[in-house]
């Protein structure tokens, strides 16, 4: 079967769709709820990896043998960590400037990006370097027709599908999601409903950090190699699939990064330089097309 | 109830207030009136925590709220219908009146009162699962005063109410201010339609440029040369 139209594609597609909605969503959410594009969130996909990897080697000993309950124990660590960052870039550098021009939190929000991934080269544990990521739960191919899929894209799939199942209950049918929609609309409006904002927007960082966290450890097992400055790509390219979506939206960040995640695999199938650029291709084109993304309606009047 | 001396608010170096005073008495309407540009949304909003106030002081209830956040004042007891009604229009009506009830703890008290709601605005329990986006001004501004009687303050501020709307509407919306004032709710209603601002107010303060200049009972406000010529178009 000929490289562009082959059932292994489109799975292998929506595996790493599945890894970039995770991104997308946590960028999306923030957007919609304080109007930042969150230059760092790449870095917190960054921090779920480093921190899934620092769990395994902890916890591998005690757990021994237990495949499942150490991957879920990881899977925790992993979205806990990045989500902690997240809440603390957003306390320390996003609320101070949070009445002062966009521009100003937009900078800074590329100021915490950098500070994480310098620092994080330069601190002796972790170094500049790439490391190998261990294998958590061992590889086992199924064949189903034609297509061969590993235990590990059904677990890619599986954990993104959950969580943003999950995600999507949170915001349609909580008390705290429908504060969420509110303070996205309509701040001053929330506020007069004695919703307390800071703490709905303290609360988006950390759930868009928790996804980055899950998803920097399913990037962490599928593609095992992980270095300090491995979420700037995957963030723009998340970034990117929020745009086409529809920027703060969250079933166009989910839509945007699963056809991401299929255009790059079929490019990349096609040649590995195409598929490194695709994402940047759509990026224009939905910029020149619709600008406002697949499901957004209101053009962004704000960065 | 609520006390406001000499209240100062400046956006960034403009002093919107300058020197602003006046007192809503428990039970009563007081109503501010004045141009566009006099302060009028401005002086609601510095009461209900949205903007910080540069000197001055709020007191309600002998509390001192001043640059208190809005989301503390709340469930102190001031229920703010603010100017455009910013309704949130991609949840439904029913969404709407349940964060209204965000600061109650007591959930079946919410739905209670946003019975009472549906009962006073039969329109709003019509439309209770359609979006707040798709509602006719007139519906909107019901909603607004709504969600304001759901947050259960004692205090109620509306801002333009009448703003947009129909004049057969604007009588419905002044006649509801009345009955909702009679159930024992305080109201701070600013307004430019002046005229049936003052027929349905106890007090009345004229604001200009970021002054309260006159003041005094509604019925002699409205018979003031002044008022007359200035605000009531005679």
């Amino acid at each position: 079967m000929g490289p562009l139209i082959n059932p292994q594609q489109i799975i292998n597609g929506l595996q790493l769709g599945s890894i970039y909605a995770l991104i997308a969503l946590g960028y999306t959410m923030v957007y919609g709820i304080v109007r930042l594009i969150n230059f760092a969130h790449g870095d917190f996909f960054m921090i779920g990896a480093y921190a899934a990897y620092a769990a395994f080697f902890a916890f591998n000993a005690m757990v021994a043998g237990r495949t499942g309950t150490l991957a879920f124990i990881v899977l925790v660590i992993a979205m806990a960590t990045s989500a902690s960052v997240a809440w603390l870039a957003n306390k320390l550098a996003y609320k101070p400037l949070r009445y002062k021009p966009k521009l100003s939190s937009l900078i800074t929000a590329i100021g915490v990006s950098m500070f994480i991934e310098y620092f994080f080269s330069a601190f002796p544990a972790i170094g500049a370097s790439y490391r190998a990521f261990p294998e958590i739960i061992p590889r086992r191919d199924i064949h189903i027709g034609p297509a061969v899929v590993s235990n590990l894209v059904l677990i890619d799939l599986a954990v993104a599908a959950i969580l943003m199942i999950g995600l999507t209950l949170l915001v349609r049918r909580t008390t705290l999601g429908k504060a969420m929609r509110a303070v996205s609309q309509d701040k001053d409006a929330a506020r007069l409903m004695g919703i307390d904002i800071e703490m709905v927007i303290s609360f988006t960082f950390l759930i868009g950090g928790a996804f980055a966290g899950a998803a920097g450890l399913l990037a962490g097992m599928t593609y095992p190699r992980i270095f300090p400055y491995m979420g700037i790509l995957p963030g723009l390219k998340a970034f990117i699939a929020a745009v086409l979506g529809g920027i703060g939206n969250i079933p166009g960040a989910m839509l945007g990064a699963y056809i991401m995640g299929i255009a790059e695999t079929f490019a990349s199938a096609y040649n590995s330089l195409i598929g490194e650029g695709i994402a940047f291709a759509i990026l224009i084109l939905v910029l020149l097309i619709r600008p406002t993304g697949l499901l957004g309606e209101k053009i962004a009047d704000k960065i | 109830m609520l006390s406001v001396k000499n209240l100062k608010v400046c956006y960034g170096k403009i002093e919107a207030l300058k020197d602003v005073s006046f007192e809503v008495p428990k039970g009563k309407i007081v109503t501010l009136i004045g141009a566009n540009g006099a302060g009028k949304t401005t002086t609601l909003r510095a009461i209900s925590g949205l903007e910080k106030v540069t000197s001055g002081t709020i007191t309600f209830k002998d509390r001192d709220i001043t640059n208190l956040d809005a989301h503390k004042i709340v469930p102190l007891g001031i229920s703010h219908v603010p100017e455009g009604r910013k309704i949130f229009p991609t949840l439904t009506v029913k969404e709407n009146l349940e964060l209204a009830g965000w600061t109650i703890r007591d959930k079946a008290e919410v739905r209670r009162r946003m019975e009472e709601v549906y009962d006073i605005f039969p329109r709003i329990r019509e439309r209770a699962n359609q979006l707040g986006g798709t509602l006719s001004g007139g519906e909107q501004q019901m909603l607004a005063v709504g969600r304001a009687l759901v947050t259960g303050g004692e205090l109620l501020l509306l801002d333009e109410p009448s703003m947009g709307l129909a004049p057969v509407l604007v009588d419905e919306i002044f006649n509801q201010i009345v009955a909702i004032n009679k159930r024992g709710i305080t109201v701070l209603l600013v307004e430019q339609n002046a005229s049936e601002a003052l027929d349905i107010a106890d007090y009345a303060y004229i604001l200009e440029v970021g002054y309260t200049t006159i003041s005094g009972e509604a019925k002699a406000i409205a018979e003031d040369q002044r008022v007359r010529e200035a605000y009531l178009g005679v």
